[in-house]
């Protein structure tokens, strides 16, 4: 498998993760949502923003790590 | 609600479209070759494509449905901002590159890269038609509802308005005019959006008891429940007002019905015991559609004139935290601590259908507390995330679980890859895109929120809460943001239209058929095929009027995800896949999807207007996805292995990722 390709299936990996734990939580475990880590700032609200940073910030660590010219096999390199 | 056309309104809206129109026919006459056409010669520059990316994904359905749900029903509408964000994901870390490589002008190249199938071709190719089609829907819808206050015309007027002008757009233009149009707009809506929020955040929350028309919503008592029928205590605390007799159809509802003497205005209460078993009176408002087809507004007939009778506009805060009045400017994180310790109006609605065949739909006011609105399962789409029936939990998961694979299955998204010239530029228009599109659906919760509390909301139409919170702030804003948006509903349908006339003249005329067309041939057949697609799109816009856009994008995404996700996945994935699976498995994914939902409970409500206890057959939960993207998987793996000689003797290469 490339490089770029692995890197990508790690990352989504670690989102998909993130976002099952939301999925999961809200299905099964609603009152947790109602925690207020921050007075008066629920962890629905914080773990939803927290979601859409996070997306952003991993789309930025791909752009950085992938390899610059496009996805290439490791024994073309 | 009465809309009175707005002449500064329609003036700055003809400007802005009138130029978005322009932009088209310059760009389009520029570019006459089919590769011209249909992607634009994949040489848009990846900054653009990425903003073009967000012009296309933020659709009516976000900035409507999302800002509309979650004026209603505050958190839920949320949901859908984070479900269709982390769909990128999918398509940037998983689809982008490869589809990037195999592909040329259509989806459906890419999975038929390896295998030169018009089986793949024909079945790629309709289920490229069925969801962009669903996808449409939603945007006609949302086009119908925008138009209403703006120009004053009817839902079905609206429609066929948007739907002639996205016609007329697409077969004079093309891919390079769509995608620097979608550029501006995605970029325009984000830029709005943020002073929308920016002017939200400065006016911060106040303390009302009514709308922006003026009335006061009235409460009365609580007093103990027998006083109600004391005569006394109804001339001192209901003054002017005669209680009715009320239609049989009303005695096993909660609500007292009086007669203004004065003005004939029939008022609705609606009643409402304590913990220590006193009753309170909250004033609702009713509109009734007598058996004649008439509208009555609190049971006068429904004006058409300002000053007439109308449903008056609604959402506000009754209480503030601390007894404060008015909070003054507010920072991004103290509007929420704020909204979590206030107490807010909301306005759910009951259908009663009365013994005269009339039926009236009951609004009344339903004070909730801001800690609540704040959390999710409030609205009939996500309720399952605080009922206690599996199937509730599963139908949300199923719901999160198609827009988490909607997106990178989408065929108007999907082209976007063939505007850029190479793989590292689809990448770096993805990251673009998700930060765009992320920044925008941050501000969705400030927009939604801020719209439920602004004494601006049209009780009767959940896809209004945005453009009618921008006009409670100021008309040229109002304009502004109602032109953005429906040159937006403008762009996203232009480029669903293209990618539907991409793949009947690709896919199904050239490959299946096996037509051999020139070069201006296959433009001509494309933009035939454009109009009788918007034919298509104007009718079902017309028939889906008043229904959430958001609901019926999650629709078109549990399609999507069914029909394409597992073929594309698993073909760049597992080196076992065959020309056989992949068409059993777009077939299987994209019928047992549509079938699902024509069969749910909400359809049967929503859109066939019947009883779902009446339905012969009906599904358990509403959201398909759950079932039928494994089901997609599964399709193709065990076909993919019932078909290994076919496999082994055409085919020998290797997965094509690796």
């Amino acid at each position: 498998m490339s490089k770029n390709a692995r890197i990508g299936l790690w990352l989504f990996g670690i989102y998909l993760a993130f976002y099952a734990g939301f999925v999961w939580l809200n299905a099964f475990s609603s009152e947790t949502m109602k925690l207020t880590p921050i007075p008066g700032l629920n962890l629905a609200v914080l773990y939803g923003f927290a979601l859409i940073i996070t997306a952003f910030a991993l789309a930025l660590l791909y752009g950085l790590f992938c390899h610059p010219s496009g996805d290439r096999r490791e024994d073309q390199k | 609600m009465i809309y009175e056309r707005n002449w500064t309104a329609v003036i700055i809206f003809a400007v802005f479209v009138g130029l978005t129109m322009g932009l088209s026919f310059y760009l389009g006459s520029r570019a006459r070759s089919s590769k011209g056409y249909f992607t634009a010669h994949g040489q848009i520059p990846w900054f653009i494509n990425g903003i073009a990316f967000a012009g296309d994904y933020l659709s009516a359905a976000s900035f409507l449905g999302i800002c509309g749900m979650i004026a209603f029903y505050g958190y839920d509408g949320f949901l859908y901002s984070i479900g269709y964000l982390a769909g990128w994901i999918v398509a940037l870390f998983v689809v982008a590159e490869p589809l990037k490589r195999l592909g040329k002008f259509t989806f459906a190249d890419a999975l038929d890269a390896k295998f030169q199938s018009r089986g793949i071709k024909l079945a790629v190719g309709i289920s490229t038609l069925v969801v962009s089609i669903f996808y449409l829907i939603p945007q006609m819808v949302g086009a119908g509802a925008l138009v209403q206050p703006l120009l004053g015309l009817s839902h079905w007027q609206g429609v066929t308005l948007v739907g002639a002008t996205v016609i007329v757009i697409v077969v004079s233009a093309g891919m390079v005019s769509t995608t620097y149009v979608q550029f501006l707009k995605g970029a325009l809506l984000v830029v709005f959006s943020f002073v929308l929020t920016l002017m939200i955040l400065q006016q911060g929350l106040t303390v009302k008891d009514g709308g922006i028309d003026g009335h006061h919503f009235r409460v009365v008592g609580p007093v103990p429940g027998e006083r109600l029928i004391d005569q006394d205590w109804q001339q001192q605390f209901l003054p002017h007002l005669a209680v009715l007799t009320p239609d049989s159809a009303w005695i096993e509802f909660p609500y007292l019905r009086t007669e203004d003497q004065q003005t004939g205005e029939v008022i609705t209460w609606r009643l409402e015991e304590n913990e220590q078993g006193e009753t309170a009176l909250y004033e609702a408002q009713t509109l009734t559609k007598t058996k004649e087809g008439q509208f009555l507004v609190n049971g006068r007939p429904k004006g058409v004139k300002e000053g007439e009778p109308e449903l008056h506009p609604i959402g506000f805060i009754s209480e503030l935290p601390d007894g404060q009045e008015r909070t003054g400017s507010l920072g991004p994180l103290q509007f929420f601590q704020k909204l979590h310790g206030s107490r807010i109006v909301q306005w759910p609605s009951q259908v009663i259908q009365e013994t005269d065949g009339s039926q009236t739909t009951v609004y009344y006011q339903k004070v909730t507390t801001g800690a609540d609105v704040l959390l999710p399962g409030n609205s009939p789409t996500f309720k399952g995330v605080r009922s206690p029936y599996a199937s509730d939990k599963v139908n949300f998961i199923s719901l999160m679980l198609a827009l988490f694979c909607g997106t990178a299955s989408l065929p108007h998204i999907l082209i976007r890859y063939y505007t850029v010239k190479d793989e590292v530029s689809a990448r770096k228009s993805t990251i673009v895109g998700i930060g765009a599109i992320g920044f925008f659906y941050v501000l969705t919760l400030y927009l939604g929120l801020g719209a439920m509390v602004s004494g601006a909301l049209d009780v009767t139409d959940t896809n209004m809460a945005a453009p009618l919170l921008a006009k409670s702030m100021n008309e040229w804003l109002f304009a502004m943001i109602s032109a953005i948006a429906f040159t937006t509903v403008l762009g996203t349908v232009s480029g669903l239209i293209l990618a539907s006339s991409g793949a009947v003249t690709h896919d199904l005329l050239i490959t299946v058929c096996g037509l051999s067309l020139n070069d201006q041939e296959q433009v001509r057949i494309a933009k035939f095929s454009s109009v009788i697609i918007g034919a298509i799109a104007v009718a079902l816009g017309i028939v889906f009027e008043g229904m959430n856009v958001a609901y019926l994008v999650g629709w078109a995404f549990s399609v999507a995800a069914s029909a394409n996700l597992p073929s594309l996945v698993m073909l760049l994935f597992w080196k076992r896949t065959t020309r056989a699976g992949i068409i059993a498995a777009v077939v299987v994914g994209m019928t047992s999807s549509l079938a699902w939902i024509l069969l749910s409970a909400e359809t049967y409500v929503g859109v066939y207007r019947l009883d779902p206890g009446q339905a012969p057959f009906l599904v358990p939960f509403s959201q398909p996805g759950i079932v039928t993207i494994p089901l997609g998987f599964l399709t193709l793996i065990i076909v993919s292995l019932m078909t290994q000689k076919s496999l082994q003797v055409n085919e020998p290469t290797g997965a094509l990722v690796s």
